[in-house]
């Protein structure tokens, strides 16, 4: 499989590359620093014991005009393209938030407008031949809550988007993934106290990729997460204002 | 995975033995920059005491295990260059299966690279490889000043060798070069047998030499009398092709202690018990047979968590190396210390050393290592303090990477290295900014 990973570098993205890596996908990592993706490229030919990075291409989801070219340029490096997987994002606490608004302003930018726009690229790389998009969401998005107002709507639009896409392209093709972690411990999530039913990043790599391979369209990881948000969904309001989670 | 091996909870930093501090880990995958304010970084804290913790002052410390990158690997020569916070455990599934192991293993495989240099971790083959630091090529080192220096054995020599065995109170490390081995197999063509006394322990210890790379014993140190020092003794080799099983090894299923026990479960009436099987279970005459190499290696690795055995106040281990030169009659007379105090233990080693390191504070020295692990309870310290003493006097010495509880004078008697090792750390870090809770404790660091 020839896979495009934006945000390959980092907690989960890395091992879910360090997957598709061992089992002998090709693969092209976009990302902000050319250094670190370097770095990682490196990484991953060295634990699969041959090449199995294609090409290493600049891209910044801050920077919406670089999506096409940087799309473009794994096209070229890979051939075809069979898979898209996005895992990067910003975060940050709902206190930090609160306090910056143009941090808040930015956070929301980039989780939602410009991946949205980044998919919408990939869509068109992908729809061809048919392919799957995979895009790393979040349980925040899966309902109003205290502790991750500001992150979990833009993770709520996201997650909304990327069920409408599905449902709109998946008999042209393409298949859209979404993943909702819970609490993964990566250092997005360092300095925060883990819940229960907390995650490792290879744990929840494993459940990407068999997503991925299987086309189911939401899943949640670590598997408790999907009990846990099946009753967060279903408490009524008044619930949700009187707890703190 | 690795990571999850860590006893985390957030706000509080523990070394493996239990010893705690109130602190913050900021762990990331860019070690570069987490380690540019900090006194100290730490990888998984496996070493027993406070190595791993930062001064009480500076509550703040630098955590590597997520810079786990590997970045260049040599099929012709073994070398391997690696983020510092890259595991052995990681390097055993990438490397095992295509030949390839580390020259030196420590008993277990939850440390970091960096780990392994700081402490210059020895392993069963110590008589013939020496320990980590041999192997080492080459080290990317955060300074004190924030400047990132490479060094080898021909570039900045003295931080290299300072470095090495240093508790990473040199600079924060953040690249190894290691040369790894290649095997002929992954399993291990071993035997064992019991063993009826210390004296006898030495001369198989020192008989095996020759024949096996890997060698070390079991004590049981509740025997007295004439059985003082019967044990069982462990040797082995990497197999051959032919004498390995076709299949390749799969991990152990490693259940985990959830809870933290009552302090009677490592009790002298339990350890008793324990230790009277263990000696029996092993055939009196070497018996060959295949070993799986993770049993071989890291028989403690096989429960998660194991340290909860030991209870709310934990543990720690007194390990000492005393010189070749005062002969089996400086480990009866520990030995005698030890059974003295009730120091009751399940775990009690021994392992002959080969030639010293270049790492100036380097633990191992050719002569014969002891290590036990002692319960916390009310006289820990003067056992420590009287042990301390007598290896002092014999010349012998501790590691730090085990130590919670000696004193500043013991370890100054033990040090006669220590000089060149300030001297050579206060050129690079003038002010005394990397510092842990240990070097404050030892060294005479401000806290």
């Amino acid at each position: 499989m020839n896979v495009v990973l934006l945000g390959a570098t980092k907690g989960i993205g890395r091992a879910v590359a360090r997957r598709l890596a061992l089992r002998g996908d090709r693969l092209v990592l976009l990302g902000r620093d050319p250094e670190d993706l370097g770095r990682s490229a490196a990484d991953l030919d060295v634990r699969a014991g041959r090449s199995v990075v294609a090409a290493t291409v600049p891209c910044d989801l801050a920077d919406p005009a670089g999506f096409e070219p940087a799309l473009a340029a794994a096209a070229a490096a890979l051939g075809r393209i069979d898979a898209v997987i996005v895992t990067a994002a910003d975060f940050a606490t709902q206190e930090a938030l609160e306090a910056d608004l143009e941090r808040c302003r930015s956070l929301l930018t980039i989780n939602f407008a410009h991946t949205v726009v980044f998919c919408e690229h990939a869509r068109r790389f992908l729809l061809p031949h048919g392919g799957t998009l995979c895009v790393v969401s979040s349980v925040a998005g899966d309902r109003g809550r205290k502790p991750v107002v500001l992150y979990g709507a833009s993770k709520a639009g996201l997650s909304a988007y990327l069920e409408g896409l599905d449902h709109r392209y998946r008999s042209a093709g393409l298949k859209v993934v979404c993943i909702k972690p819970g609490f993964v411990k990566t250092s997005m999530t360092a300095g925060l106290r883990p819940p229960p039913f907390a995650g490792e990043p290879a744990q929840v790599a494993r459940d990407i990729v068999r997503a991925i391979d299987r086309g189911t369209p939401v899943v949640y990881t670590p598997w408790p997460w999907r009990f846990v948000m099946h009753v967060i969904r279903r408490l009524p309001r008044g619930v949700m204002r009187r707890v703190g989670f | 995975m690795t990571v999850s091996e860590r006893q985390a909870s957030p706000g509080v930093v523990a070394g493996w033995g239990g010893i705690s501090t109130l602190a913050v880990e900021h762990e990331s995958e860019d070690l570069e920059r987490v380690t540019r304010h900090v006194p100290l970084t730490r990888g998984l804290g496996r070493s027993y005491g406070d190595s791993s913790l930062p001064p009480p002052g500076e509550p703040v410390v630098a955590a590597s295990p997520r810079a786990d990158r590997l970045l260049a690997f040599d099929d012709e020569t073994g070398d391997l260059t690696a983020e510092a916070g890259y595991s052995l455990y990681d390097l055993w599934d990438t490397f095992l299966p295509r030949g390839w192991f580390t020259p030196v293993s420590p008993g277990t495989q939850f440390v970091t690279l960096g780990g392994m240099v700081a402490a210059d971790v020895h392993g069963k083959n110590h008589h013939r490889e020496g320990s980590i630091g041999r192997h080492v090529q080459s080290l990317r080192i955060r300074v004190a000043s924030g400047d990132i220096v490479t060094c080898s054995r021909q570039q900045e020599p003295d931080l290299f060798r300072a470095t090495i065995g240093g508790m990473g109170l040199t600079g924060h490390i953040l690249e190894v070069t290691l040369r790894l081995v290649r095997i002929p197999s992954p399993w291990i063509y071993g035997q064992t047998h019991r063993v009826s006394g210390i004296d006898e322990f030495i001369r198989v210890l020192h008989a095996a030499r020759d024949e096996w790379p890997f060698t070390m014993g079991w004590i049981d140190c509740l025997a007295q009398g004439r059985a003082l020092g019967r044990g069982v003794m462990f040797a082995g080799r990497w197999a051959t092709p032919d004498e390995a099983p076709r299949r390749p090894p799969r991990r152990l299923p490693r259940p985990t202690v959830p809870v933290t026990c009552p302090s009677w479960v490592m009790g002298q009436t339990v350890a008793r018990v324990f230790n009277a099987c263990y000696y029996r279970l092993h055939p009196a005459r070497p018996r060959p047979r295949i070993f799986h190499p993770e049993a071989f290696f890291y028989p403690l690795d096989a429960i998660r968590h194991w340290n909860r055995l030991y209870g709310r106040r934990g543990f720690t281990q007194y390990q000492c190396v005393l010189p070749e030169s005062g002969g089996a009659a400086l480990m009866h007379e520990l030995l005698e210390r030890m059974a003295r105090f009730g120091a009751a233990s399940f775990l009690c080693v021994i392992k002959d050393c080969g030639p010293q390191g270049e790492g100036i504070l380097s633990f191992p020295m050719p002569g014969v290592l002891v290590a036990l692990d002692l319960p916390m309870r009310d006289n820990t310290q003067q056992v420590v303090d009287s042990l301390n003493e007598f290896v002092a006097a014999a010349g012998g010495r501790i590691y730090l990477a085990k130590d919670a509880l000696s004193r500043a004078e013991h370890f100054r008697a033990m040090e006669p290295r220590l000089a060149e090792f300030e001297a050579i750390r206060r050129r690079w870090d003038p002010e005394g900014r990397i510092r842990s809770a240990q070097s404050v404790r030892l060294f005479g660091d401000r806290p």
